[in-house]
């Protein structure tokens, strides 16, 4: 038998608190969940530094995309007869959700804005390169891999296996949401899975859902409107991203510096520094090597380094205040210099941080061809945007949805000698509203 | 601080008005393309390049007022246009940014159709491919669009004359 239709003997089973049970069947994705490359994903965790606010939010990326996965594998279940799916297609489906975040590094939202990286070039890169998910994919017929990484990166032919991966009501998207509120233990997030998958319609290039199941899709999108506030944009996470991003851009500096030496080579990192990673390296980077060098780096000379290391591992996180540029820049200049005359690094200890700094977006029905809108299929057949016909959808489409923290050592202040200096900058930040304790 | 917000205003002031999201999207890459240094992280979609970061960047902007948008119910859709306010000049007085000159590019762009950027766009996107790949990758992903052999020559003419100026 090929080894694409291979099956297992029996059907084998991952237990998931969100998905209940897991199931695999296909040889090939028993194959691919057993290489390094994806065992690797355990190591990663889904939501980075989440867990410094919400404890429990220790899962990885490795749940996640099995998830991914069964859901894809429940979708594709019930389009078996629908019209427009195409059979031939279910093992690409499977596999591309299964494989969908293979390129993520370990609290890659930092890593990818400071060192300039892309987790997609990697996904990419890990299933065309010489890698064991690779040589899987390739046993499945030749090209297939490329076939994967062109699902994942959505510049595949058929549109419709694209949009069941990532579209505005996707498997990633419905998966992660219930396993990160799971895991943080908010109460959003949660939604009707079963009935937005059975009134999922598949029609030429894309999914659509049945206008009766209108109502379980606002749920979904009122569950990541929460999520997004509740979780995603917490600004007590977002003071640790603050800090893991300068213990990055910190390192980096030093290493281009001719006069530091670290006291342990920071090999994993050097390529990240000089900008040339390659694959091989990118691979043996994950979340454990990461806390090993920020232990060590706790030991280090540089006094910045030494401190954003401590604070970042015993959870000692910057305080923060609202920040508005239109009307605060003159302030954030005067503060600016005022951190440098109190010999407080104000590149490294005033940080603005906005909410486009962050990796998640809100439902936008947007305009004609910049993205695709959720739709709705009608009795008559005829398609109509989510926010046209939802008053919910339409009231949360139109808030504002940005905000602007200022993040600052409030303890370093607290230290200040000189009372002059010390007031005048207390005074503009707590001239911006009460300072707010990330405890 | 706040350096990639201010590069998006410059844009702005040198551009005067953009009409459609659609049309910025694929405007903000093409000068990326061209090495001028925007930031924002751009990702195939159903019509292209596109960068939710950009998206959100502009409705911060909005939202602070630096950016005038205008919404115009198009039946099925919306359609936004954009224009820097004073308090937007105002903002932007506050930076030095060390950008290259592309106000002549800005030129170009801002004359084209959306559909046409689109195109230039995705092909930008294929540029690793040779020219023969990247013009079959175009069909393939965008067959609905249906560009004929005259806007793909064309395209590739305003490409390399982009890359000159």
């Amino acid at each position: 038998m090929a080894y694409k239709d291979q099956q297992l003997s029996e059907e084998k089973v991952f237990k998931d608190p969100v998905h209940r049970y897991v199931h695999v069947r296909d040889r090939v994705i028993w194959d691919l969940i057993a290489t390094p490359e994806f065992q690797r994903l355990r190591r990663i965790k889904q939501l980075g530094t989440t867990n410094l606010t919400f404890h429990g939010a220790e899962h990885s990326r490795f749940n996640h995309s099995l998830g991914v996965y069964e859901i894809v594998r429940r979708i594709i279940n019930n389009f078996e007869n629908q019209p427009h799916w195409n059979k031939e297609e279910r093992l690409l489906c499977l596999c591309a959700a299964l494989l969908h975040d293979l390129g993520h590094g370990p609290f890659s939202h930092s890593f990818e804005k400071v060192f300039k990286l892309d987790h997609e070039y990697f996904t990419q890169q890990i299933i065309i390169g010489d890698t064991n998910i690779h040589k899987i994919l390739e046993k499945v017929s030749p090209g297939f891999s490329q076939k994967v990484a062109d699902v994942i990166g959505k510049t595949y032919e058929d549109k419709l296996v694209v949009s069941l991966i990532s579209s505005q009501i996707d498997a990633d998207r419905m998966d992660y949401l219930q396993r990160d509120a799971y895991y943080t233990g908010v109460s959003y997030g949660h939604f009707d899975m079963e009935r937005i998958l059975r009134v999922m319609r598949p029609i030429e290039d894309q999914v659509v859902i049945k206008s009766t199941g209108m109502h379980a899709v606002e749920d979904y999108i009122m569950s990541r409107y929460q999520m997004y506030w509740q979780v995603y944009f917490h600004p007590v996470t977002r003071s640790a991203e603050v800090i893991l991003s300068k213990i990055l851009h910190r390192a980096k500096e030093l290493h281009e510096s001719k006069e530091f030496t670290f006291k342990l080579e920071p090999a994993h990192f050097i390529s990240f520094f000089e900008g040339n990673v390659k694959l091989e390296e990118y691979l043996k980077l994950d979340e454990s090597i990461v806390y090993f060098y920020f232990q060590a780096w706790q030991e280090e000379q540089d006094e910045i380094l030494r401190d954003l290391c401590e604070r970042f591992m015993n959870r000692r996180l910057f305080k923060y205040v609202e920040f508005n540029p239109n009307l605060q820049m003159k302030q954030w200049m005067e503060l600016y210099q005022l951190f440098q005359n109190v010999g407080i690094n104000p590149e490294y200890y005033l940080v603005v941080d906005s909410s486009s700094d962050l990796p998640y977006d809100f439902y936008r029905p947007g305009e004609e061809g910049e993205r695709l809108p959720i739709h709705l299929v009608m009795p008559n057949n005829s398609l109509k945007e989510l926010s046209r016909h939802s008053d919910i959808v339409e009231a949360i489409s139109g808030k504002k949805r940005t905000d602007h923290k200022l993040y600052f050592p409030k303890d370093r202040l607290d230290a200040i000698e000189n009372e002059e200096l010390k007031n005048k900058i207390m005074e503009i930040l707590y001239g911006q509203g009460e300072v707010k304790d990330v405890r | 601080m706040l350096d990639n917000h201010a590069k998006l205003m410059q844009f702005f002031s040198v551009v005067e008005n953009v009409t459609g999201r659609k049309k910025l999207q694929k405007m903000i890459y093409i000068l990326q393309k061209c090495n001028i240094p925007f930031e924002e992280k751009y990702n195939f979609h159903f019509y292209g390049p596109y960068s939710e970061e950009l998206t959100l960047r502009v409705e911060e902007l909005c939202n602070l007022g630096f950016l005038h948008e205008v919404k115009e119910d198009k039946s099925n859709y919306y359609q936004y246009n954009y224009t820097i306010t004073d308090d937007g000049k105002e903002f932007l007085q506050q930076f030095r940014l060390d950008m290259p000159h592309y106000e002549e590019k800005v030129e170009k762009l801002k004359e084209r159709s959306s559909r046409f950027l689109e195109l230039v766009a995705t092909m930008f996107y294929f540029d690793h491919l040779t020219l023969d790949e990247m013009i079959a990758k175009v069909h393939t992903v965008k067959p609905k669009q249906n560009y004929s052999e005259e806007e793909i020559e064309e395209a590739i003419q305003f490409m390399k004359d982009l890359k000159l100026d």
